[in-house]
C-alpha cells in the first residue's frame, strides 16, 4: 500500500488518543464513585437522602 | 413537566446510565462496519490510498466544530437560565472536544506530507482549526485558575460564545479565503461532489465517531456530577466536624 506509514501513523494516532481519553474518563468515573460511596458509608449524605432508609 | 425541569441531574444519572450502553454499542457497530468499508473501498483516483485517513480525519473535523458548538449551547444555559447541567455539560465536553479538534490537526499534517509535500501550511482552515484546538485548552485552562465554581462556568460561558465566531470562519474558511486545503465536498450547495464508493464509507464512520463522543460526553457528565455531590458532602462532613 502506498504511503503505508502515513495511514497507519493516522489510525495508530487516533487509536492512542482515543484510547487514553476513554481510559482517563472511565478511571475519573470509578474515583468519583468510590469516593461517594466512601462517604456514604460513613453516613454522609444529601439532604435530599436523608429520609430515605 | 418542562424540559429544563426534566433535566436535573439525578434523572440525567439515571437516563445516561441507561443510554450509555446503547451508544456505545452503536459506536462499536459503526466503526466496526465504517473501518471495513474504509478499508474495502477503492483508492481515489488522485489521493490513492492515502484517502482513507479522511475516513477519521473528516469525522473529527466535523466533531471538532460540533464539539465547540455543544459548548456553545451548554454556555447560553449557564449564562441565561444558570441551570447546573447546562455547566457540567460544558465542563464535560472541552477536553473531549480538545481530543478530536487534536487528532483532526494530527491526521491532517499525517495526510498533508505525501499529499502536498509538507505536514503544515498556515492556511486559513488550518489556522482556524488550530484556533479552536487553541480556545479548548484555553477554557480549561479558565476553568482551572478560577476557584469558585460559579464564577469559573460564567467566565468560560462567555470565552465560550465570544470563540464560537470561530466555528464559521473554520466551516467557510477555504470559501472566504485561498487555502491549500480543498474546499467543502460533502456538506455544500449541490451536493457531495464524493462518488457513493467512498462516501458511504466516511459517513458511517462519521456516525460511529458521533456516537463515540456522545457516549463520552455522557461518560463525562456522570462523572462531573459525582464530583461535585463527592464536593458537596465533604464540605458538609467538614462543617458538621467543625461544629
Amino acid at each position: 500500500m502506498q504511503h503505508a506509514v502515513f495511514i497507519y501513523a493516522s489510525y495508530g494516532a487516533a487509536a492512542l488518543g482515543l484510547g487514553v481519553l476513554t481510559l482517563w474518563l472511565v478511571l475519573d468515573y470509578r474515583a468519583q464513585a468510590r469516593a461517594l460511596a466512601d462517604l456514604e458509608a460513613r453516613g454522609v449524605r444529601r439532604r435530599s437522602e436523608r429520609n430515605r432508609p | 413537566m418542562a424540559l429544563l425541569d426534566f433535566a436535573n441531574p439525578t434523572r440525567f444519572l439515571s437516563l445516561s446510565a441507561r443510554l450509555i450502553p446503547w451508544t456505545a454499542g452503536a459506536a462499536a457497530l459503526a466503526l466496526a462496519f465504517g473501518f471495513t468499508l474504509a478499508f474495502l473501498a477503492p483508492p481515489d483516483y488522485q489521493q490513492g490510498e492515502t484517502v482513507r485517513i479522511m475516513y477519521i480525519h473528516v469525522p473529527f473535523a466535523w466533531l471538532s466544530m460540533f464539539g465547540y458548538s455543544m459548548l456553545a449551547a451548554s454556555s447560553l444555559g449557564i449564562l441565561v437560565w444558570r441551570h447546573p447541567l447546562a455547566d457540567v455539560a460544558h465542563k464535560a465536553a472541552a477536553p473531549i472536544g480538545a481530543t478530536f479538534t487534536f487528532l483532526c490537526l494530527l491526521t491532517g499534517a499525517l495526510w498533508g506530507r505525501p499529499m502536498w509535500g509538507t505536514y503544515w501550511v498556515w492556511d486559513a482552515r488550518l489556522t482556524s482549526v488550530l484556533v479552536l484546538f487553541l480556545l479548548y485548552l484555553g477554557l480549561m485552562a479558565l476553568r482551572a485558575a478560577i476557584d469558585e465554581p460559579n464564577r469559573a462556568g460564567r467566565a468560560a460561558a462567555v470565552l465560550t460564545l465570544v470563540g464560537f465566531i470561530n466555528v464559521p470562519i473554520v466551516k467557510f474558511s477555504v470559501d472566504w479565503w485561498n487555502t491549500l486545503h480543498q474546499p467543502a465536498s460533502v456538506f455544500r450547495m449541490g451536493g457531495s461532489t464524493i462518488d457513493g464508493s467512498l462516501l458511504w464509507p466516511l459517513l458511517t464512520c462519521a456516525l460511529g465517531f458521533t456516537f463515540l463522543f456522545l457516549t463520552l460526553h455522557m461518560v463525562a457528565m456522570r462523572t462531573e456530577i459525582l464530583r461535585r455531590r463527592v464536593q458537596a458532602l465533604e464540605a458538609r462532613a467538614a462543617a458538621e466536624a467543625a461544629a
